[in-house]
């Protein structure tokens, strides 16, 4: 079902438009070199921010930090063995979702860690990319208590994925 | 300026750490292909966003777009103040969180990328602005697709059996992230 889900949503708009007498494709094509100009001005947030997180990944920093923080995330009831994720989720999606789908391989799909890992991964953004596109486009240098906030979030995220599967498996 | 903080940090952090565990050399390698990464997830993007972006504009066109707004009024009106005054604002917004809400990442960006734009006061985020980026940090979708395709690819036979678990985590972490930032946003001087 969730298969047509974009196919019906690009069908039922231009037909919609073309039924209102609007040059449907026209249109399109506006919105989408307006889209191009968009990359382009996200597109030096991104080069910046990826050299800092591939060169912190290749450090072995993640696997340092990870190793200190697996006993206070025991002690909060997160499972110790997503440490890693939890470092990476921020910074890297496509990381994250290494680093959750081996876990999920390890451990099984259905146990306590793969589980806390799927929700984890499921129910978390890439913070620091999501705030360094939005700001970098938009300008803003000023970016005030967003990153605590933002973090504050991710950190009730990982909390709760690790507090739900074991109420609810 | 944050940004200049934490980058720099890691960068230093990177420094050290490989100086400590012997792995200079795969360091500057690993620099260049960060660099080289953030083109090749721009281009991998390309696609989608222009594609996305045509849509969203022939949303606005067909009304879609207004009545997506309207039918989130009471949401927005509550979350966004300044909604009340600026439909467009209000557009923009609505069409981000719905773009969110099932799963269209790529869709949801290049619409919070211009509510970010109207939301902003000179170079300074403002209250409404942090909100919207937490929002989009917490990620309130209906179906996590991927992590449900890497279930299913590992074997799992019930791959969205996590779904209520993803549903209420994220709708906390998306409530507390919020209440967080209108808290802080009463102490934070601009």
């Amino acid at each position: 079902m969730t298969d047509y889900i974009v196919p019906l949503l690009l069908f039922l708009t231009a037909a919609l438009a073309l039924r209102k007498k609007e040059n449907a494709y026209d249109i399109m094509l506006q919105g989408a070199s307006e889209g191009l100009k968009l990359l382009l001005s996200i597109l030096p947030t991104l080069i910046l921010l990826l050299t800092a997180v591939h060169m912190l990944r290749s450090s072995g920093a993640m696997e340092l930090l990870s190793g200190i923080l697996a006993p206070v995330f025991s002690c909060l009831g997160i499972p110790p063995e997503t440490a890693m994720l939890v470092l990476v989720r921020p910074i890297s999606g496509s990381a994250a979702l290494a680093v959750g789908a081996e876990l999920m391989a390890e451990y099984g799909v259905d146990s306590l860690v793969g589980r806390t890992a799927a929700v984890m991964l499921g129910s978390t953004e890439t913070t620091f990319y999501t705030i360094s596109v939005y700001f970098g486009a938009a300008g803003i240098r000023k970016t005030r208590y967003t990153i605590p906030a933002a973090l504050f979030a991710d950190f009730v995220g990982f909390f709760m994925a690790s507090l739900t599967v074991r109420l609810f498996f | 300026m944050v940004m200049s903080w934490i980058w720099t940090g890691i960068v230093l952090a990177s420094i050290l750490c490989s100086f400590a565990s012997g792995s200079g050399a795969a360091l500057a390698r690993a620099a260049l292909q960060g660099a080289q990464a953030g083109v090749t997830v721009a281009v991998s993007m390309a696609g989608a966003i222009c594609l996305w972006t045509g849509v969203g504009r022939l949303m606005e066109a067909t009304g879609v777009a207004d009545g997506l707004s309207r039918l989130m009024r009471p949401l927005l009106h509550r979350l966004f103040p300044s909604t009340k005054k600026n439909p467009a604002l209000a557009r923009d917004l609505s069409a981000n969180i719905c773009a969110n809400f099932l799963g269209l990442g790529n869709a949801a960006t290049p619409m919070g990328i211009r509510a970010a734009q109207r939301l902003k006061q000179g170079d300074a985020a403002t209250d409404e602005l942090c909100r919207l980026i937490v929002l989009n940090t917490a990620s309130i979708q209906l179906i996590p697709a991927n992590v449900a395709a890497i279930r299913s690819s590992l074997g799992c036979a019930t791959p969205f059996d996590i779904l209520p678990a993803v549903w209420i985590t994220s709708l906390l972490s998306a409530g507390l992230g919020v209440t967080a930032a209108w808290l802080l946003g009463k102490v934070w001087r601009r």
